[in-house]
């Protein structure tokens, strides 16, 4: 039930038409950080202030939000969120993927593929990828307009120098529509691959950094790569213990204290839906 | 055009601005998402004679004390209705506008307007062009982010040397202003990414 004593979905219409000025430019330049002026949020800044700021000024009485945090569901995170939205606008909710129209996560893509009638909203702490090369935003902001980025090829190339490979494995730079240099958030690299071409709007909320960046539907992203060493995604060499996928993106449990562990899906939504086939196919 | 403001003759705004502001927004947002999708944007305001449906659902929705909107000269009678319902300072030097509302026969030079700057690209203007059709069948084929192959789009009432301007403001980016065309009560978008192929 909504608590009409709150204007719809929390944020006042000022601030949302501001966000949602800085999200139309952000679709419009795609990869492109817009500054705009993050709000105080009930949630300390971490918590996906940004996101949810974003989801604030995007969802309507009819759309349907599913919220994750590392995939799942049930984490704190994801139902601090769910039940904010819950309480501010009444939507209905959903942990199926496929019916959602809105879904704000925090760094994971979920395994089934979105729609085009989806959007989804990512949760960012450090939306600017030169930001840990490049500490002065004036710099980085003049590499961004002159589409500068050797700084970034230096610092995979000392990854390879260094390990022999490139060490990065979550929040994995990637080229948008070939022009800006953008942070995927902090997502595996394993779900790099997944925003390419992807029917969906994704939007992003940095709201301790101040900042709005979108991906397109059906737009290219390329995370970078060398040559002679090409982009690679995680593998596993187990199966999910739960659902026995070999395709997702797992999480190690630790079951016992005498070394006991087992792997499964990070995706819950997913994981839950393939037992749910499973035992009605048996 | 003069900024005292006529009230009596200024009609109804949104009735329910929270709710239709939101359903407006995500129609722009799917517009600019998906260039040449034809969107409707229908709202409760009585607009003033002149203004489109969709032109003045998408001002009413976006603008506020922090937009300078620029008019073409054919649309002035909009203003006071514009002024009441949003806040929105009318500037009367299109290269200080944000947005600016103007009917297709009024596009020159897109170099008019405020382009942005390299390391801002986002400070540039967006225009709501007045057009006399719009179909998503023949005329144009759309190429860019957004698209999934192509997307066709026809459009009547733009000057014959818009395609120019276009592909002039593409050679700009990441400067460059972003388009809504709309046509009585429905809009597409052209965000400066959109390539016309033909």
């Amino acid at each position: 039930m909504r608590d009409e004593r709150f204007n719809f979905a929390f944020l006042d219409e000022r601030s949302k038409r501001m966000i949602r000025r800085a999200l139309l430019k952000a679709i419009a330049i795609p990869g492109y950080q817009v500054p705009f002026g993050s709000r105080e949020m009930p949630l300390p800044y971490g918590w996906g202030t940004g996101g949810i700021q974003v989801t604030a000024s995007v969802i309507g009485p009819n759309d349907v939000l599913k919220v994750i945090d590392q995939g799942a569901d049930d984490t704190v995170n994801a139902v601090n969120i769910r039940r904010f939205f819950q309480r501010t606008t009444g939507v209905a909710v959903t942990e199926r993927a496929p019916e959602a129209t809105l879904i704000q996560t925090r760094h994971r893509i979920p395994e089934t593929p979105l729609h085009e009638r989806q959007i989804i909203v990512y949760q960012v702490p450090v939306p600017e990828p030169l930001q840990r090369l490049e500490p002065r935003e004036a710099e980085t902001r003049r590499m961004h307009g002159l589409a500068e980025y050797g700084l970034m090829h230096v610092k995979l190339y000392e990854d390879i120098a260094r390990y022999g490979h490139i060490a990065t494995t979550y929040d994995y730079p990637v080229m948008v529509n070939g022009r800006y240099l953008t942070a995927p958030s902090p997502i595996p690299k394993f779900d790099n691959p997944k925003m390419n071409m992807n029917p969906a709007l994704q939007l992003f909320g940095a709201g301790r950094e101040k900042r709005i960046y979108a991906i397109p539907p059906y737009t290219r992203v390329e995370s970078l790569a060398f040559e002679d060493h090409p982009f690679e995604v995680q593998r596993w060499d187990a199966a999910c213990a739960l659902c026995g996928s070999r395709e997702s993106f797992l999480d190690e449990v630790v079951t016992d204290d005498r070394g006991g562990r087992l792997f499964m899906c990070s995706d819950t939504d997913y994981c839950a839906g393939r037992q749910a086939a499973k035992a009605a196919a048996a | 055009m003069s900024l005292a403001m006529d009230l009596a003759s200024v009609g109804p705004g949104l009735q329910a601005p929270e709710l239709e502001s939101q359903k407006i927004f995500r129609a722009a947002a799917e517009a600019l998402a998906h260039p040449g999708r034809i969107v409707a944007m229908q709202t409760t305001a009585s607009m003033p004679a002149g203004l489109h449906e969709a032109s003045g659902a998408l001002a009413l929705s976006l603008l506020d004390h922090d937009t300078p909107l620029w008019l073409s000269p054919r649309l002035a009678g909009a203003a006071s209705f514009l002024r009441f319902h949003t806040g929105c300072p009318l500037t009367e030097r299109a290269e200080r506008a944000a947005f600016a509302i103007l009917e297709a026969g009024a596009l020159r030079s897109l170099a008019d307007f405020d382009n942005g700057e390299d390391a801002y690209p986002e400070r540039s203007a967006t225009l709501i062009v007045q057009v006399e059709r719009l179909d998503d069948q023949g005329g144009w084929t759309l190429a860019g982010p957004g698209i999934k192959d192509r997307a066709q789009l026809r459009v009547e009432g733009l000057p014959a040397q818009f395609a120019a301007e276009w592909a002039a403001n593409a050679g700009r980016f990441p400067r460059g202003v972003d388009l809504f065309l709309s046509c009585g009560g429905r809009a597409c978008g052209l965000p400066r990414t959109t390539r016309i192929e033909a």
